[in-house]
């Protein structure tokens, strides 16, 4: 299996390639209107974190309301405004908040922060690529983002509030200016967000589907890819095929509200008076909306999954458990994540039937999930560990998927769901499941994937401090939602303490505001140790977790194009951690079978 | 790999990497994945436009007997019946069989175009890509003819409850039965029209950089492709509409 002349060309040929790369840039090619893939990926992990931010603001506000219901918020005053009235946030704005907090998580944060960060940095640097396949469409897929960011932005500060019909944006009551405030031009402006939102996906996912395609270096076969990249490229797939159908519902949507048309409206009176939209169907949108939003959570979750099996394997110091069932896992989940999406709407009236097909679908996406808990939990088994703040979020996040997964199977019986529906029992299922999870997996990849993003190391006692007070939030905050849901506790309530029934959950409220507030909090230590690294952190070396993939062979602050060389070539799988024979506990992708002749495996032999 | 003073070298399977598995450059990858996301997009439309019509009672009556009414949906044949410079004269789809064969016909000249783009044709790829822009044209133009129809309606219109009659169709209103099939006859194909108008922008782009002799220089009209690749998608899509909202 050796050739002498190939690889002599193959020399002559990059190294001229390599010289291109290398012009003087500007300030503004060099770092805004960038087209190199490390620095939009930084671009989007900048924007995730400011937003981060601003949906978690959201979140303690409206928390501060449910904590203590009877309360005056007088010191609320400078900052919302004519929000409060004489202590009282306003009722309109409350659902303001709750609707910004779920678009800003799900969407700008946990998709466009998660995705637009990791898939465009990791994917070139892992399968040994220049750059992604088009880095003027990678640039203008930031740009849209960013504008989109921008529309969202400022309709926090609209007079009629931002749109304030929940993330969900059901019709009637978001098709109809007149209804609520949060329907005036918050939700115009919430529509042509994501539209542009929804732009700067497909721009970024057409790029990720096709770079993993045509440009892994030589010898990257698919099952030699990392984890991660199957994940990225999965993620991708399912951004391009569920985006669309939201854009289709969107569009109907504006037209619903702006030229008078009756896709989704029907027999509505308000005030008294008939409204003349005829025909239409508002559960018809729900169906076009879950058929994104399904997939959706999907998005959210499935990088971290290849991030969390990654940092896993490298901080347990083992091959990952199971690789192929890892990917086969990820291909089932994909798929089964486009035919659930009515479990969203089992209470909608529709056909019990079709709720039951709905629900054995949905049961069936434990499977898959199962498959990676259990894979997780048998690569750490009597592994050598590193509890590094990046393996410490990874394994957290084992234990947020688990504890919120659970909670899934009962959410998906048709007739368990008549009780739990709109009740906290769902918000905690899914804060727990995607929300506080794929937040863990962002940190994992944030503390893993640093040195090389900067340079730098994060400080790891500050990572610790960081990751003990969220883990430990979260679960103070979520855990007791479960039983709130249980007895029933309505989401989206202003107001609950006018309710007999519920005024005996005041103490356990308050006491979920309180660990809220405290895991707010915590991330301002993330903060500070982010900002402060990046300029004065200590100095990382080129591969200093001593894993085996291909980013780790770059210098410690890869230039553009990555390599200095030529694109090394692969050799073996990702996960040759603690291989018996070998010296090293690690085996880089890039190392021959003829050179490892001491540790090679049976059937490795014949590729010496 | 510069620390390795091997001589193994990785291997050279389709998926192997280092080579473009499924024969095709990353643009032309990044436009087929873009058509199967823009099929989402309008397979979204379709299956509104499905439901809605499902929702809404058939015409049960003698063909003969019909007339427009917001109880039931209408037939097809009986709303999309002119042809200008036939006032008055009965001829159901013919318009609508003409425009289809227009943008049929634009399918077979961009083939045309794409081929001659093979054999480095310019003057071929320039004659091609025009006819293309014409029948683009043409078809826009009959649509709008189409629309402005649909909207201005005929002399007999439709008589309301209160006794007044309305002529032609908006989104609000509509002579020919229930709004919602006005709504979504002005989405929909407004939506497919867009994405011709889209389309000739594009055949505009490619043939002027085509006269300029950038895809000479570049040594290939992979451009004239995917373009082409676009046109195809878009006549593609005409075909499904066309089904939905005239023949069924």
């Amino acid at each position: 299996m050796s050739s002498t002349d190939i690889s002599i060309n193959k020399d002559v040929h990059h190294a001229h390639e390599e010289h291109d790369h290398h012009h003087d840039q500007n300030f503004f090619e060099k770092y805004i209107f960038s087209q190199d893939h490390k620095v939009i990926g930084k671009q989007f992990l900048f924007m995730g974190i400011f937003w981060a931010f601003i949906g978690g603001f959201l979140s303690i506000l409206f928390r501060l309301q449910l904590g203590w219901p009877d309360a005056t918020f007088t010191f609320l005053e400078p900052i919302l405004g004519g929000w409060v009235a004489n202590g009282k946030i306003d009722p309109e704005f409350y659902l303001a908040m709750v609707t910004m907090h779920g678009t800003i998580m799900v969407f700008f944060v946990l998709t466009a922060g998660l995705s637009g960060t990791f898939s465009n940095f990791l994917i070139p640097l892992q399968i040994g690529a220049r750059d992604m396949a088009s880095g003027f469409m990678n640039m203008l897929s930031f740009w849209f983002f960013f504008l989109a960011s921008i529309v969202m932005f400022i309709s926090l500060f609209l007079e009629t509030g931002p749109a304030g019909g929940g993330w969900t944006i059901y019709p009637p009551l978001s098709a109809l200016p007149q209804a609520i405030k949060g329907s005036a031009g918050g939700m115009t402006m919430w529509l042509v967000s994501m539209a542009l939102f929804i732009v700067s996906q497909l721009l970024g996912g057409v790029n990720y589907i096709t770079t993993v395609i045509n440009l892994r270096t030589k010898g990257m076969s698919m099952t030699k890819l990392p984890l991660t990249i199957w994940a990225f490229f999965l993620t991708a797939i399912l951004g391009l095929l569920s985006f669309p159908v939201l854009f289709s519902a969107a569009l109907l949507l504006i037209f619903d509200r702006s030229f008078g048309t009756s896709f989704y409206l029907s027999d509505i009176y308000i005030g008294g008076e008939a409204l003349a939209h005829t025909g239409g169907s508002p559960i018809l949108f729900q169906h076009l909306f879950w058929f994104l939003g399904h997939p959706e959570v999907y998005i959210v979750i499935l990088p971290t999954f290849g991030i969390v099996s990654e940092v896993i394997a490298t901080n347990a110091r083992k091959p990952i458990f199971g690789y192929r069932a890892m990917i086969g896992s990820l291909l089932g989940i994909s798929l089964l994540s486009f035919v659930v999406w009515a479990h969203h709407m089992f209470v909608t009236g529709m056909n019990p039937f079709l709720g039951s097909v709905f629900m054995f679908l949905t049961l069936i996406i434990a499977v898959p999930s199962a498959v990676k808990v259990f894979n997780w939990l048998a690569t750490l088994w009597r592994g050598n560990i590193r509890f590094t703040t990046a393996m410490l979020f990874a394994v957290a996040f084992v234990s947020l998927f688990i504890s919120g997964g659970l909670t899934g199977i009962i959410l998906g019986n048709s007739s368990l769901d008549i009780q739990l529906h709109d009740t906290y029992f769902v918000i905690a299922h899914f804060h727990l499941v995607m929300g506080a999870a794929a937040f863990f997996g962002m940190f994992t990849g944030v503390y893993h994937w640093f040195p090389k993003m900067f340079g730098r190391m994060l400080d790891e006692k500050l990572g610790a401090v960081h990751f003990w007070m969220t883990f430990v939030s979260v679960y103070l905050v979520f855990m007791p939602m479960h039983y709130l849901g249980i007895a029933g506790f309505p989401r989206r309530y202003y107001s609950w303490s006018t309710f007999e029934a519920f005024n005996v959950f005041a103490d356990m409220n308050s006491f979920i505001s309180i660990a809220a507030i405290m895991g707010f909090s915590a991330q301002f230590i993330f903060l500070f140790n982010f900002i402060y690294s990046i300029f004065r952190g200590r100095r990382a070396s080129a591969n200093p977790w001593h894993s085996n993939t291909l980013e780790w062979t770059t210098p410690p602050l890869p230039g553009h194009g990555n390599w200095p060389g030529e694109i090394p070539a692969v050799y073996r799988w990702p996960y040759d951690y603690s291989k018996p024979g070998s010296v090293e506990d690690y085996i880089p992708q890039t190392v021959p079978f003829s050179q490892t002749q001491s540790s090679n495996l049976p059937n490795e032999r014949d590729q010496e | 790999m510069s620390t390795s003073t091997t001589l193994e070298a990785p291997n050279t399977g389709t998926w192997d990497g280092g080579n473009e598995p499924l024969k095709a450059s990353y643009g032309k990858l990044m436009m087929w994945f873009f058509l199967l996301s823009d099929a989402f997009t309008f397979g979204a439309f379709l299956i509104v436009y499905g439901l809605s019509r499902h929702k809404h009672l058939p015409y049960t009556g003698e063909p003969d007997a019909f007339t427009f009414s917001t109880e039931w949906w209408p037939i097809p044949e009986k709303v999309f019946n002119a042809f200008p410079g036939f006032h008055g004269v009965d001829l159901p789809l013919a318009f609508v069989a003409l425009m289809t064969m227009i943008l049929i016909l634009s399918s077979v000249t961009m083939v045309l175009a794409v081929e001659a783009g093979h054999r480095m044709d310019k003057n071929d790829v320039q004659k091609w890509l025009l006819w293309t822009i014409l029948f683009g044209a043409i078809f826009l133009g009959c649509q709008a003819w189409e629309w402005a129809h649909f909207i201005t309606g005929d002399e007999t219109g439709m008589l309301m409850a209160d006794g007044t009659r309305i002529f032609g169709a908006n989104l609000t209103m509509n002579q020919y039965g229930p709004p919602l099939f006005a709504d979504l006859f002005f989405f929909i194909t407004g939506f497919h029209g867009t994405h011709v108008f889209s389309g000739v922008i594009l055949l505009l782009m490619i043939f002027i950089n085509t006269v300029n002799g950038v895809y000479h220089k570049r040594g290939h009209y992979e451009m004239v492709e995917k373009v082409g690749l676009y046109w195809h998608f878009v006549d593609l899509v005409w075909v499904f509409v066309f089904t939905f909202f005239y023949l069924i």
